[in-house]
């Protein structure tokens, strides 16, 4: 299971400081932080902690099995940018 | 610099948006109790953009006030001086002879102007006014909103639009839990408007809306979003990057969509630009011009007009081509990009110029109106860090008055300064009229928010 950033994120990227398996990208320290609409958790890392969760200020982060419906399509953008990191 | 007031390091920070607390929250991360805040705010209430500019069925982004005004206060060294006016109640030099170091964080709360003729019709709104309204902002919240047309038009097609849009078009019931003012709750329950067209003066690829937002507009209930598969036919996408991928495959989403029958209707348009507003009292229409797309020198897109323009009637403008600053009372000022002159956060006198001791910017003030809340943690760090620098290398003027005095000068000069506690009344006295319903019912009044605040002074 995974935990997964929604559409009402606001980068504070709190959440990249807590994760213990950096596995939220993209972390303010890379270049990408700067221009990117929002932060993303990679399904195949995350080890379900909720650490992040947590730590979010504004509640944009969910476990996958229960995401609010206005969301669910962002169980799969949270996934879909670490495939599509992948191949570039 | 443990000890009394007189030992700790004292900070004026100027504003209360998501800048200067982000700042507050990093100088008590990095300074713990040897740091004393001081946060000055023209209204009695902390929040600034977070309160007046985020959408209101976005509340749930209003957390982050909680979030940084706790860490802000953590210290145990914070102070709110609220209903306080920099350059009316207390002066920049003041502000300076009581701190060791004053922080800018007044943001870009006005619109950069429609520069069309009719733009002053009665019916043709600048985005940060109507959003004020809507948000129950003091400044704006009697502004004359008339909601009686067909189609209403947004110029520019930024987040700020689509907020725009949204709220025009969302239905009553999906306001009501909303925290959006009162008035103009009213206003829309008995709203004519069918239609909202945004217009976009480059093409899809470079429009300034972020993907989320994009998404959400498909969500709404009874309202079919809009767009012209002939203007996605031909657009040069270029950049593979993720938000493109995403932002590609929604707008092809819209285009195919057959719409909901008889439902209010989003147009997203592309490649238009206003050249005047039409109307003899009020708006009556827009005379838009098709643009074509032409690569610059520099690899920009820009958009130049073509011949081809047209007439949407129109009863209600709304222009959201960006915020601006406004040149602050005896600071310096760059009217060109919008800015205080700063390195890294440093205050400068001029463009280029050299640093002034002891003064600071942050937010869009400091970086101009780019970025979202976040945006914010990163750029209080580096201001936060000039500061701490230029405290170890004793590069900070030493104030000649105790920071005892700072509270007293304050109540002599505005009796009606709101506490802390004071704006604590507020939200609380907010929070409970919202009655479960909605996360708040808003006071839209200064005179009102004094009333609740005084309870508890």
């Amino acid at each position: 299971m995974t935990y997964v950033i929604v559409g009402s994120c606001v980068n504070d990227a709190v959440c990249t400081e807590v994760c213990p398996v950096d596995c939220i990208q993209p972390a303010p320290e890379a270049g990408e932080f700067a221009t990117t609409e929002m932060l993303y958790i990679d399904p195949d890392v995350c080890i379900d902690c909720k650490a992040c969760a947590d730590a979010c200020p504004i509640n944009a982060i969910y476990p996958a099995e229960h995401l609010p419906d206005k969301w669910t399509a962002y169980r799969e953008i949270n996934a879909a940018f670490f495939r599509q990191r992948m191949r570039s | 610099m443990k000890g009394d007031d007189a030992g700790a390091l004292r900070v004026a920070i100027v504003g209360s948006g998501p800048a200067a607390l982000y700042t507050a929250a990093e100088l008590v991360r990095v300074g713990g109790q040897d740091v004393q805040v001081n946060m000055i705010d023209r209204l009695p209430t902390i929040g600034g953009l977070v309160r007046a500019g985020v959408a209101p069925d976005h509340a749930d982004r209003r957390q982050v006030i909680d979030v940084y005004e706790k860490l802000a206060r953590s210290g145990g060294r914070f102070r709110f001086h609220g209903n306080v006016e920099v350059g009316r109640h207390v002066s920049h030099a003041e502000l300076l002879a009581h701190h060791h170091a004053v922080i800018y964080a007044i943001g870009a709360s006005g619109s950069r102007p429609l520069d069309v003729p009719g733009a002053n019709l009665s019916g043709c709104h600048p985005s940060s006014e109507f959003v004020g309204w809507y948000n129950g902002h003091p400044d704006h919240a009697d502004l004359p909103v008339s909601l009686d047309c067909e189609r209403a038009v947004v110029i520019g097609n930024g987040n700020v639009a689509l907020d725009v849009a949204r709220i025009l078009l969302k239905g009553d019931d999906a306001l009501v839990s909303s925290d959006i003012a009162a008035h103009a709750r009213e206003a829309l329950a008995t709203s004519r408007i069918r239609e909202v067209c945004v217009l976009g003066r480059r093409g899809p690829a470079q429009a300034a809306f972020t993907h989320p937002e994009l998404l959400e507009l498909g969500d709404l209930e009874d309202l079919s979003v809009q767009v012209d598969p002939a203007e996605l036919a031909s657009v040069d996408w270029r950049s593979d990057d993720f938000a493109s991928t995403l932002r590609k495959a929604t707008l092809e989403t819209y285009a195919r969509s057959r719409g909901v029958p008889n439902a209010r209707r989003l147009l997203l348009r592309f490649m238009v630009s206003p050249i005047e507003v039409l109307g003899r009292s009020r708006v009556e229409g827009l005379r838009l011009v098709r643009n074509r797309l032409v690569n610059t020198s520099e690899g920009r897109v820009t958009a130049v007009p073509g011949e081809r323009s047209d007439v949407l009637q129109t009863g209600l403008v709304v222009h959201a081509i960006g915020y601006r600053g406004s040149p602050p009372q005896g600071l310096p000022f760059d009217a060109v990009s919008g800015v205080i002159p700063n390195r890294g956060g440093r205050m400068l006198d001029g463009p280029g110029g050299k640093p002034r001791a002891g003064q600071y910017v942050v937010g869009w003030i400091k970086r101009g109106p780019r970025g979202v809340i976040g945006s914010n943690k990163l750029c209080a760090r580096e201001t936060v860090r000039a500061l701490m620098q230029d405290a170890a290398a004793g590069g900070l003027p030493v104030p000649v008055r105790g920071g005892e005095s700072f509270s007293p000068l304050i109540h002599a000069r505005q009796p009606d300064v709101v506490s802390y506690r004071g704006w604590k009344a507020v939200d609380r006295f907010e929070r409970q009229r919202g009655q479960g319903v909605r996360p708040r019912e808003k006071l839209t009044r200064v005179d009102d928010m004094l009333r609740v605040a005084r309870s508890v002074a």
